[in-house]
């Protein structure tokens, strides 16, 4: 089946618009506002179902940025982001790999992180949240680029970003790795965000790490920073309206409140990746 | 073969989970399975060999019994398939289940224990003793063993009227001598059918009496609000809720006003206009009696089964927000409970149903990746019979379509054309949901069958509306849509079949489960996540293509036509033919009687003295006031990123009355959802219970921003013993209230349910016959637009210093407030103890006699102002005072802030100077807001002919003191109270 959005007017193609493919299918579900910011940014983002990428695998080779996006893939059944993972590797494990190859970017958010652990391009594993609950709320994240030790750019998802907040939402958020893997993270700067006692965390007097990952860990890097995984959302951070300060802000000082939000930071980053990209030719 | 693949966490495992795999598979093929069912980090499988089991006794396997829905099962295939690449036709089923590992003295003890792991009705249990560390497990598949049956009875009607009452009430006789399970028809509905089939000269099939008992059933005919009742000659439906939505879209449209009703009571959701390019819907559904039995399986049919009603909303609306709405049994209440005199069918205990319910929104809610918003909890004695289960979906759809030819369709019409497709979409069809909608038409006891419990399958259902939603509407792929609901494909066809005139279905095309169905259960099965449309012929091929590529199953069953008739054929036999007149509109009309009721309820004492701390903390942890965060939170209120004000506002994480989200992201218009009910005030008055759940839930959406000239109210009327005149007579009090009301505000009602048998007929363990009837309960719900979402204003204190009113006054309306309800709990308090489950309609009952009143007139000034102070964005904040009165809205705002507050209420406005009243009486048309100071001038300039208070301010410091005007009533700190407000749901954690 032709995926129809491929052939709509945003998906001209532009020389300084990155172009995003973000997946969809068998119960992915955030697609539609990973989508939008994205496209706020200045992206130009395509949503594209799995089956379609496995009709065409050749798509692939178009886009700059690869997204799985947040959802329910196989409603978690045997495991968060297994079906899903598993599928994507049978079928589509050579054109992944070429992907990876070039100078790209990859994401995945929260189910989309744990499919990505599951392919295997993240080191680490996402298991049941230690209360057994799903969870939804904000939380406070710091960046590895916010700790003293390190001074460059660790990740293009991560420019100037040193400590940011921004909702989770899942099930099966408690991040396990082993020792020695940590330290390999550590040293290589592969930790992308820790959860932290910050901003939200102060405001309603909540526990900084709600699904008990080891070291805090909320989201890693691999592929020298360009892929990111990581469970929170930041496509629901994009408006200021989603943050739980937003009301007391905006009774304080007007002016001030940007309509904006905070995560939309992070997709500004990649598609500036590519939009700058002579400057920014790290990582090669 | 049957393999068994065991997938066990690697440390310290207290469970593992089972698959049992019946195929021909190879050993190789199911290392391969086994592999992908693993994270090598996290588990360790083991295939036809017990993993190895740390130091327990017995291992309990808790699987499905057969037939159940095993939605993991169904994704194990899935993978399966296409891993080793299989074919469609391979063998291949798979079973799963879960196995706990304890420690228990002994088998008996252990089956105990097993009791809070599994219900009996869906779940079957195994136990066996763990043996040096191994567990062995008999590889036995829970198949369906179908009796084997006749597949097609001719039913004699030519039988005595008590005959006929014995069809109508237990089922039809089948060729075992055993009744196959209500068809909730009553005599005169039998005679109709008698005489009917009298002049064809023929018996009826079984499959055709079974159709018309569906189509018929109070559940979808709704009869009662249909029929005419006293001098009502319409019947209430039409006199009073589509009469009060006529009457104001009417007047709407002479005053010059936007008729913002696009599609109002025809369609499976009520849609409005959301602006110049999408419409918004929104239904609201109950799911009480499955609930009951199985409270998982029951709440998230509900809430999968209300996204259907959306989905199939004109050509298909996306759900874009979840509501939910609990009344539950006392959690605390353990007194066992039988549905039948032996005491084999235990009820559920209210708080196993409370877990049950609260995790079936949660995984129906968040797998579907639909905002779980907006949503209530509540608690009475009188729903430990019948537990009630609200849940609704607010949908968003374009207005128009574009059809070929640069054409554009009006996206709320829908035409299913003569020689289109009747195509079956989603899950397949199996015993499951046999007779749900007769079911729910009658009371519960020993005879209510199991079989009506359902388990939905969210992720098939999301495939399902992403492919319908997202794809094939826009492709202009079907002409018609709707919703497999209650009596499956014989209401869902025969209701399109109105569209165009005829329906001719094969019953042995439709895709079943397993085989050996019989043709009437395929015919009314109730299997989840089902869809049928109307394809046309020439678009056929490009449909099943789409939901070939999407993991969806489309199957065509049958063709539209103009024959007047729905025709059903089994094997090339005509199994039932019936004239649309005469299944649509053959009911025979009843009429209906009622008589008044008169209560003269006895009146709590008030306690002594002057202060009022304990009594307002006290009030403050009861359930009916304390928030539930642990709902809040489980659930996924932000995907979609569409949250603004969201379930929990503030440092405090208060509950909030409604919640604002933002359907089109690059749209700054806000939709609002708030709903209200006051199932108490009905012991009093049924009519003021109705009006002031329409104040509260208008109010609640006021408060927080919304706009009372684009606002409309939805209703669910749960009642009980509905044959009962004084119960009737109740009922249409408060539908004259509702209609009364609703003209006031000029608040369309958009859509409605009602399930009017919520009574429980069982045993206590004693064996003494008990009836549990729920008290009668209208949930309002409320949805508005408004023009600008940043203008949202939340419900907490902001800022030390701001300034407090309460606008509307506080009258001497402590009837049945919690207040009073508390008092009564509190021992010494008046002499006469009354059996708070005594369910007669004229009980008297201790919770006084002046229930709050709704003055329109009042209040719609106090809301217009209200909504202009919000426009010029001055209000810090902004509560609507509901249960618990002024007291629990101040002390809500406080935590909800964690600022204190010093208030006077000598100055409050009203009837009455006892300190009580002001504090806790429920006074409707009352809103708590602070201000500040450079903004009160403003303000109090708004508020010149409004009834407004200025009662005090929010202070920096911790402490919470209500004056009187000398004397200090209540004096404590916000540290206190926030602990006293999470207590509850801190227990659930």
């Amino acid at each position: 089946m032709k995926n129809k959005k491929l052939h709509s007017h945003s998906s001209v193609f532009s020389a300084k618009k990155p172009r995003i493919i973000i997946m969809s299918g068998y119960g992915l579900n955030c697609e539609e506002e990973t989508k939008f910011a994205f496209e706020t940014t200045g992206g130009i983002a395509n949503i594209v179902h799995i089956n379609d990428l496995i009709a065409k695998p050749k798509m692939l080779s178009q886009y700059q940025i690869l997204v799985f996006p947040g959802g329910f893939s196989y409603g978690d059944d045997t495991g968060s982001g297994k079906a899903y993972a598993n599928k994507f590797k049978n079928h589509l494990e050579k054109e992944l790999e070429e992907f990876l190859s070039r100078d790209t970017l990859t994401i995945g958010i929260c189910n989309g992180f744990q499919i990505i652990t599951n392919l295997g391009i993240l080191p680490g594993a996402l298991t049941h949240n230690k209360n057994g609950k799903y969870i939804d709320r904000w939380v406070d994240l710091t960046t590895s680029t916010g700790s003293s030790s390190v001074s460059k750019e660790v990740s293009p998802w991560l420019k100037d970003i040193k400590s940011i907040s921004l909702p989770i939402a899942h099930g099966e958020g408690h991040y396990v790795v082993d020792p020695k893997k940590y330290k390999e993270l550590e040293k290589n700067n592969q930790i992308a965000f820790k959860y932290t006692k910050g901003e939200i965390c102060k405001f309603q007097n909540l526990e900084k790490n709600p699904n008990g990952s080891e070291h805090d860990i909320a989201g890693v890097l691999a592929y020298n920073g360009r892929v990111l995984g990581m469970m929170p959302h930041p496509e629901r951070a994009m408006f200021s309206h989603q943050s739980p300060l937003w009301s007391l802000d905006k009774t304080r000082d007007k002016q001030k409140i940007k309509k904006e939000g905070i995560g939309l930071q992070i997709f500004k980053n990649a598609v500036n990746y590519f939009k700058n990209h002579e400057k920014n030719f790290l990582g090669k | 073969m049957i393999s068994r693949i065991y997938v066990i966490p690697k440390n310290e495992a207290t469970k593992a989970d089972s698959y049992l795999i019946d195929s021909k598979l190879s050993k190789k093929e199911l290392v391969k399975l086994a592999q992908t069912l693993t994270n090598p980090i996290l588990e360790d499988y083991f295939i036809d060999e017990s993993p190895r089991v740390g130091n327990f006794s017995h291992a309990i396997e808790i699987g499905f019994l057969p037939g159940v829905t095993d939605n993991v099962g169904h994704t194990v295939k899935e993978i399966a398939t296409d891993m080793l690449h299989l074919k469609k036709n391979f063998s291949l089923a798979v079973y799963t289940s879960k196995i706990f590992f304890i420690n228990s003295h002994g088998l008996e003890d252990a089956q105990k224990h097993s009791l809070t792991l599994y219900n009996p009705l869906i779940e079957r249990a195994l136990f066996v003793e763990i043996k040096s560390g191994k567990i062995d497990l008999p590889n036995k598949i829970p198949e369906v063993v179908l009796r084997k049956g006749v597949s097609i009875l001719p039913v004699s009607l030519s039988v005595s009227d008590e005959e006929l009452i014995k069809i109508g009430k237990e089922g039809i006789l089948d060729e075992t001598n055993l009744r196959r399970g209500p068809l909730a028809l009553d005599l005169s509905s039998m005679q109709a059918i008698q005489k009917y089939f009298s002049s064809l000269k023929r018996n009826p099939t079984d499959i055709e009496l079974e159709s018309l008992a569906q189509t018929w059933s109070e559940h979808c005919k709704h009869t009662i609000f249909a029929n005419e009742i006293d001098d009502i000659k319409d019947g209430l439906y039409k006199t009073y809720i589509k009469g009060a939505t006529n009457l104001i879209r009417k007047q709407k449209t002479e005053r010059g006003q936007q008729d913002f009703c696009v599609s109002v009571f025809s369609d499976n959701a009520g849609g409005i206009i959301f602006d110049e390019d999408y419409l918004i819907t929104h239904k609201v559904e109950t799911h009480n009696s499955p609930s009951a039995l199985d409270p998982f399986g029951g709440a998230i049919t509900g809430i999968v089964g209300v996204n259907r009603d959306t989905i199939g909303f004109g050509l298909g609306a996306k759900p874009i927000a979840n509501t939910y709405g609990f009344c539950f049994g006392n959690p605390e209440d353990t007194r066992p409970l039988f549905r039948d005199k032996e005491q084999k069918q235990r009820m559920l205990l209210p708080k196993r149903i409370m877990e049950g319910v609260v995790k079936g929104i949660n995984v129906g809610g968040n797998c579907s990746g639909i905002p779980t918003l907006s949503g209530f909890i509540k608690f009475d004695d009188r729903y430990r019979g019948k537990p009630l289960v609200f849940a609704g979906t607010v949908g968003l759809i374009p207005r128009n379509l574009s059809i070929h030819g640069g054409k554009k369709q009006l996206s709320h019409e829908k035409q299913a054309r003569v020689g289109d497709y009747i195509v079956m979409v989603g899950g397949r069809v199996g015993l499951d949901g046999i007779h749900g909608a007769t079911f729910s038409s009658v009371t519960m006891d020993s005879t209510s069958p199991a079989t009506a419990v359902q388990i939905g399958d969210p992720i098939t259902q999301k495939k399902l509306s992403d492919s319908i939603v997202k794809e094939a509407r826009d492709m202009n792929l079907y002409t018609s849509i709707t919703d497999n609901g209650a009596g499956g494909l014989s209401c869902s066809v025969s209701e399109m079949a109105k569209e165009c005139g005829g329906a001719k279905v094969f019953i042995e095309k439709i895709p079943l489960k397993y085989p050996g169905l019989l043709p009437w259960e395929i015919w009314i099965s109730e299997s989840q996540e089902r869809m049928t449309l109307s394809v046309p012929k020439n678009k056929w091929k490009m449909f099943q293509k789409l939901m070939e590529s999407r993991g969806v199953e489309a199957i065509v069953i049958g063709e539209f036509t103009n024959s007047g008739k729905v025709i059903v054929q089994y094997k090339g036999k005509k199994i039932m033919d019936i004239d649309m007149e005469f299944l649509h509109n053959g009911l025979p009309k009843h009429y209906l009687n009622t008589t008044p009721v008169i209560i003269k309820n006895l009146e709590p004492a008030l306690p002594k003295g002057l202060s009022r701390t304990k009594v307002l903390e006290k009030l403050l942890g009861e359930k009916n006031i304390s928030g539930f965060a642990f709902i809040s939170e489980q659930y996924d209120h932000e995907v979609q990123a569409s949250s603004v004000l969201k379930p929990l506002s503030g440092r405090g994480r208060i509950n909030t009355d409604s919640q604002i989200f933002r359907p089109v992201l690059n749209s700054n218009k806000g939709v609002v959802l708030s709903s209200s009910s006051y199932p108490s005030y009905g012991d009093i008055s049924s009519y003021d219970m109705a009006s002031c759940a329409l104040d509260t839930a208008i109010r609640n959406i006021i408060a927080s921003g919304g706009t009372l000239s684009h606002l409309a109210i939805l209703d669910n009327f749960c009642w009980c013993s509905s044959n009962d005149p004084k119960r009737l007579y109740q009922l249409v009090e408060a539908v004259k209230a509702c209609h009364d009301t609703a003209i006031g505000y000029g608040t369309p009602f958009i859509s409605g349910k009602d399930s009017m048998f919520n009574d429980f007929k069982g045993y206590d363990e004693k064996g003494n016959p008990v009836s549990i009837s729920i008290p009668p309960t209208l949930l309002i719900s409320a949805i508005s637009v408004m023009p600008d979402l940043y203008k949202t204003v939340s419900p907490e204190f902001k800022n030390s210093g701001d300034i407090i009113y309460l606008l509307g006054e506080t009258h001497d309306e402590l009837g049945a407030s919690e207040y009073y309800k508390l008092l009564v709990k509190q021992e010494g308090n008046n002499a006469t103890h009354l059996d708070p489950l005594r369910c007669e309609a004229s009980s008297a009952r201790l919770v006084g006699n002046s229930v709050p009143k709704v003055n329109l007139e009042k209040n719609l000034k106090t809301y217009l102002a209200l909504e202009k102070a919000i426009q010029k964005e001055l209000l810090a904040s902004s509560l609507s005072v509901t249960s618990g009165g002024f007291g629990i809205a101040l002390t809500k705002a406080s935590i909800g802030g964690m600022l204190g507050c010093e208030i006077n209420i000598k100055n409050m406005l009203g009837g009455s100077n006892l300190a009580d009243v002001k504090l806790f009486s429920e006074s409707q048309g009352r809103i708590l807001v602070s201000v500040s100071p450079k903004n009160t001038k403003q303000f109090e300039r708004i508020m010149q002919e409004i009834p407004c208070a200025k009662l005090g301010k929010v202070t920096k410091n911790d402490k919470f003191v209500i004056l009187d005007g000398k004397d200090k009533i209540v004096e404590t700190n916000i540290k206190k109270l926030h602990a006293i407000y999470h207590k509850f749901s801190n227990s659930q954690q």
